[in-house]
């Protein structure tokens, strides 16, 4: 366990859930403004169409099995009965395909905004970073997979990487668990923190504006312009119909 | 009865030549910026013709505006709220900038730079979204006075029912000019569409408003509005739209674009309206009620009943006033001139129109019979605008409703000529179109010589209501560095202290202000922003 391991998996988590905390507050706070998905749909259509709907549904898909992988302990599934090997081929076979979705997506929006002139000039330099971060994780996530699968023996991240995850939120996270990880994990492990800590300051953001709200809101939406009155029980003067 | 306010526009067709003055000063005013270039909050076209963006009004390729279900309940017609949700990573019905035009500048600067050769220089054009050389193929008004009439022209949705290749022959081609802004609809699809919430109608006028803020982009609004009056500003990431210029409205002025037109083809005012029957009345099972039911929901200003409901509804005597002299009240209620643009989109539009006469009138004086009422009226089914196209364009294709007003309007001319040339008009001829030889007369004072103090009956905002308005008059535009109004008390200060001088105004604050002198210039009470407490920031700042 060296000093680097303990910067990579203990101060590194700890940085980037503090810049992802107080950067979301910030930028709420003091640049509401610039929020907002940025959809290059006006200017591209139809690429943007397979690329997007791959890319978007690949990304719920893969979060899902992140969550199914690493927050719920080993000793849970195999208290459902399902033996490690189970699992394993069930972890890959999924995790192949939904990481395929996801892979095709993302080359088909990339390809997209590096080819195509009006999407190009519309990206900043925060998007190519945010897309530059993107393609590592989901690179090495998926080189992870594959290698995990096809190319070499199975690695049981269940049994280091899964804990000294959930340690870090348990304020208890066991480095040594993961320094001993293969370079791959390790590598895909630190990028997606450097991605969680610049999170709030690229367009990434945009993933907390999902529009829940809409679904149980009234259609007409009023505002009125009066001053809002001391003890006033609507204080921004908004109804609806 | 809910009594609420609202703004509206009456333009008269009759008068308008189509010098697009009004979008000129519109976008000089308003989408002269990066990212608004292809914008026009308010154009002009030539109809018949596809239009901007190129056939706005096929509603099955778009799907905007209200459907009815088979149950007879009122829906979007992009399908219920979680179909939009489902398409909010690809809006399946958004037009694509090339349906509006890709915007292009020249290269002026080549005129200057070129040395000695044996030909002229000559300016490239250069496209406004990425820079780079491009060939012109599309723009605005492409199609003016016909250019390109008989290939666009029969593609006009509102030629559905005519014979479109007899209409587009030399001989029997006809045109008008629609001028088009914002309906700021008492019935908006956008606002109902909007999955964020950022879009509203403003309470006291019915002003429909983004709040810049709130948009997250998600591009609902765009392609829920049936006349594609939402736009998407590809360099901000949000939705803008025609203000119906508040901040003037707001001090007493009229819109840029009425207060510049040529032609004095446009009316603003006030009318009074019952909220509770909007609903209702955009549900109205048979199209060619849809009219008349809007007409239900306007109330009477003059019915002392109704004026004391205003009044209690928090509408003052001044916004009362305006309602009883207002031009769109008499000219859309009183004399029954002015028609909803598509009012089959149930939005219940307010920009009304005046159908076109002067063609009209061309064919009827060919005849000879201007005096005679028994042979004026025939002549409006042998008009050179068929009755069936401005149908399809104001009637939900009613054509009774266009002969009805074309017949008042043809009237009142012979009815004014009489008098003017030979001294002796004929009640008669008034009588005919169930109006009194007064109201004719009135009619044609407000439509031929109106001056701008009949034109324009815009009550102020109140500002011991809405807070200090002098303070922020034209202040808060589009929350945007390259924004025609950002902020303009803070305008020479860096971006960044701007934005952190909006959030001083939080909600807490503006509260306080209510009971003690505002202190300057932190304490932004509401103004035309819209929003609840606060100006350009915490609720609902910069408005497109």
């Amino acid at each position: 366990m060296s000093r680097a391991d303990v910067f990579l998996f203990l101060a590194l988590p700890y940085l980037a859930i503090g810049s992802f905390v107080v950067g979301h507050i910030w930028r709420y706070r003091r640049d509401g403004y610039s929020i907002t998905a940025r959809s290059t749909q006006l200017l591209e259509r139809r690429w943007l169409r397979p690329g997007i709907i791959l890319f978007h549904v690949g990304l719920l898909l893969v979060l899902g099995g992140h969550f199914i992988g690493i927050l719920i302990p080993s000793s849970v599934t195999e208290s459902l009965g399902m033996s490690e090997h189970a699992y394993h081929l069930m972890a890959v076979t999924s995790g192949m395909a939904a990481g395929s979705v996801l892979v095709i997506g993302f080359v088909i929006l990339l390809v997209r905004r590096i080819a195509i002139a009006q999407v190009r000039v519309t990206t900043t330099g925060w998007d190519w970073v945010a897309e530059g971060l993107l393609a590592v994780v989901i690179g090495l996530g998926m080189w992870a997979t594959i290698a995990n699968n096809v190319i070499g023996g199975p690695y049981d991240y269940r049994a280091t990487i899964a804990p000294w995850f959930r340690g870090i939120f348990t304020l208890n996270p066991d480095v040594s668990l993961v320094s001993g990880a293969p370079l791959l994990y390790q590598a895909h492990v630190v990028a997606a923190w450097l991605l969680l800590a610049l999170w709030p300051y690229t367009r990434l953001v945009h993933a907390w504006s999902v529009p829940v709200g809409y679904i149980v809101r009234s259609p007409i939406l009023y505002r009125s312009r009066a001053l809002p009155q001391v003890g006033d029980s609507t204080p921004t003067g908004r109804s609806s119909r | 009865m809910r009594v609420k306010a609202q703004m509206g526009m009456v333009m008269n067709l009759d008068k308008c030549i189509g010098c697009h003055t009004c979008s000129v000063t519109c976008k000089n005013v308003w989408t002269n910026r990066s990212g608004a270039e292809y914008m026009w909050f308010n154009d002009v076209e030539t109809k018949p013709g596809i239009g901007y963006p190129k056939r706005w009004e096929d509603q099955e390729r778009w799907r905007g505006g209200w459907e009815l279900t088979r149950g007879g309940r009122l829906r979007l017609r992009s399908g219920p709220r979680a179909r939009r949700l489902a398409n909010i990573f690809f809006n399946p019905d958004l037009p694509e900038l090339e349906d509006y035009y890709e915007p292009f500048t020249y290269r002026y600067g080549d005129l200057f730079d070129a040395g000695p050769s044996k030909h002229q220089p000559v300016a490239r054009p250069i496209s406004q979204v990425t820079g780079k050389d491009m060939n012109i193929e599309w723009g605005p008004n492409w199609e003016d006075d016909l250019a390109g009439g008989p290939t666009t022209g029969p593609q006009d949705p509102n030629m559905a029912g005519l014979e479109e290749t007899v209409r587009m022959e030399y001989e029997q081609v006809f045109m008008m000019y629609l001028p088009r802004i914002c309906e700021h609809c008492l019935n908006p699809s956008c606002v109902a569409s909007c999955p964020s919430g950022a879009m509203y109608k403003r309470d006291e006028d019915g002003i429909v408003l983004v709040d810049q803020e709130a948009c997250r982009g998600w591009r609902m609004c765009v392609s829920s509005c049936p006349y594609k009056k939402v736009y998407f500003n590809w360099q901000s990431g949000k939705a803008e739209k025609c203000t119906l210029c508040y901040p003037r409205l707001e001090a007493g002025m009229t819109t840029v674009c009425s207060e510049t037109c040529v032609g004095r083809i446009r009316y603003v005012g006030v009318v009074l309206y019952d909220a509770d029957k909007v609903e209702a009345a955009a549900a109205t099972p048979d199209e060619h009620d849809l009219l008349d039911a809007q007409l239900d929901v306007f109330l009477d200003p003059e019915d002392p009943d109704v004026q004391a409901a205003a009044l209690a509804a928090g509408i003052t005597q001044d916004w009362v006033d305006a309602a009883v002299r207002s031009p769109i009240w008499q000219l859309a209620m009183k004399h029954r001139v002015a028609l909803p643009l598509h009012p089959e989109y149930r939005t219940l539009p307010m920009v009304w129109y005046v159908p076109p006469l002067s063609p009209v009138m061309n064919m009827i004086e060919g005849e000879g019979a201007e005096a005679d009422p028994d042979d004026v009226f025939p002549a409006i089914d042998s008009l050179r605008i068929p009755v069936q196209f401005l149908a399809n364009l104001l009637s939900a294709g009613d054509e009774d409703v266009i002969r009805d007003v074309l017949k008042r309007l043809a009237a009142m001319r012979s009815y004014m000529r009489t008098k003017t040339v030979g001294g002796a008009p004929d009640p008669a001829l008034a009588e005919a179109v169930g109006m009194s030889a007064h109201e004719v007369e009135e009619m044609y004072r407000l439509l031929g010589l109106a001056k701008s103090i009949d034109r324009f009956v815009i009550p102020t905002t109140h500002a011991e209501v809405g807070g200090l308005l002098d303070e922020h008059q034209g202040a808060c535009g589009f929350t945007d560095p390259a924004g025609p109004g950002p902020c303009g008390a803070l305008e020479s200060a860096e971006y960044g202290d701007r934005v952190a001088a909006f959030h001083l105004g939080t909600r807490d604050e503006v509260a306080h202000a209510t009971a003690t002198p505002p202190p300057q210039p932190a304490t932004r009470g509401g103004d035309g922003c819209g929003g609840g407490g606060c100006t350009c920031g915490d609720v609902a700042p910069g408005v497109a």
